[in-house]
């Protein structure tokens, strides 16, 4: 089955997203959302979390919760793929199972 | 769907992990995950509980909240293997539970399957992994 990840916390305050990379299984999908989206900064000290595994999972980040925070022109992490609100529906829906990291 | 059959989860049965990542007594969203674990019995579900980062000290032995005057929720967590032993036993109770630990996290913590207040299954990330890719619905709190 192919899971939808959804990861809401910054990578700074909680490790909601260095356990979900640990146990997320290949082919999974990890979209960050709300402060999820901080995770995403090329230059940041935790942008290890993301590029050691894009080789098997796949990375979206929510636009708008990029907007609101202004990382809009920041330097992003290549291959993490940005998605509006009808991108995250489509994601929903061409999984079979989405697990929220509180 | 009709309003009547809304709630009727008569003949539903789903594969349901809970994953327990957060210390017992700093928040209260431990409690509430155990809330929603006794729930799904209620509604005999499959469930496999799993402890994982700072989840593994919910279950560490020897709680004592008497000074802190919160409710020491630990022995709950034997209560529900002690019924899980019944249920595996019992032919007429169609449920499936597992009580799962990942080995990573107890170790980071200098803890070891001693320490615990029940018996558990010692699962490795990867293996971990592999049962968490089979659940039907994973709610982490």
């Amino acid at each position: 089955m192919r899971t939808l990840n959804l990861v809401n916390k910054s990578p700074f305050e909680k490790n909601c997203l260095e356990s979900c990379v640990r146990l997320a299984k290949s082919d999974a999908s990890v979209l960050l959302i709300e402060d999820g989206v901080y995770a995403v900064l090329d230059k940041s000290a935790k942008s290890f979390l993301i590029k050691n595994h894009q080789q098997h999972l796949s990375f979206y980040v929510l636009i708008d919760d990029l907007d609101s925070r202004g990382l809009t022109n920041m330097a992003m992490i290549d291959g993490v793929k940005k998605l509006n609100y009808g991108g995250f529906v489509d994601l929903v829906v061409n999984h079979d199972v989405v697990h929220s990291w509180l | 769907m009709s309003e009547e059959n809304l709630f009727n989860t008569k003949g539903v049965k789903k594969n349901f992990m809970f994953v327990c990542n957060k210390a017992p007594y700093g928040t209260i969203y431990a409690l509430e995950t155990l809330e929603m674990i006794m729930i799904s019995a209620a509604f005999e579900q499959h469930a496999v509980i799993a402890f994982i980062d700072d989840g593994v000290f919910q279950i560490k032995k020897g709680q004592n909240t008497k000074s802190s005057g919160m409710k020491n929720f630990s022995p709950t967590f034997g209560v529900i293997a002690m019924e899980k032993e019944d249920a595996d036993e019992d032919d007429d109770i169609d449920m499936i539970w597992r009580i799962v630990v990942e080995k990573e996290s107890l170790e980071a913590r200098g803890l070891s399957s001693d320490d615990l207040v029940l018996k558990t299954e010692i699962l490795s990330t990867a293996e971990l992994s592999d049962l968490m890719a089979k659940q039907e619905v994973i709610l982490t709190a």
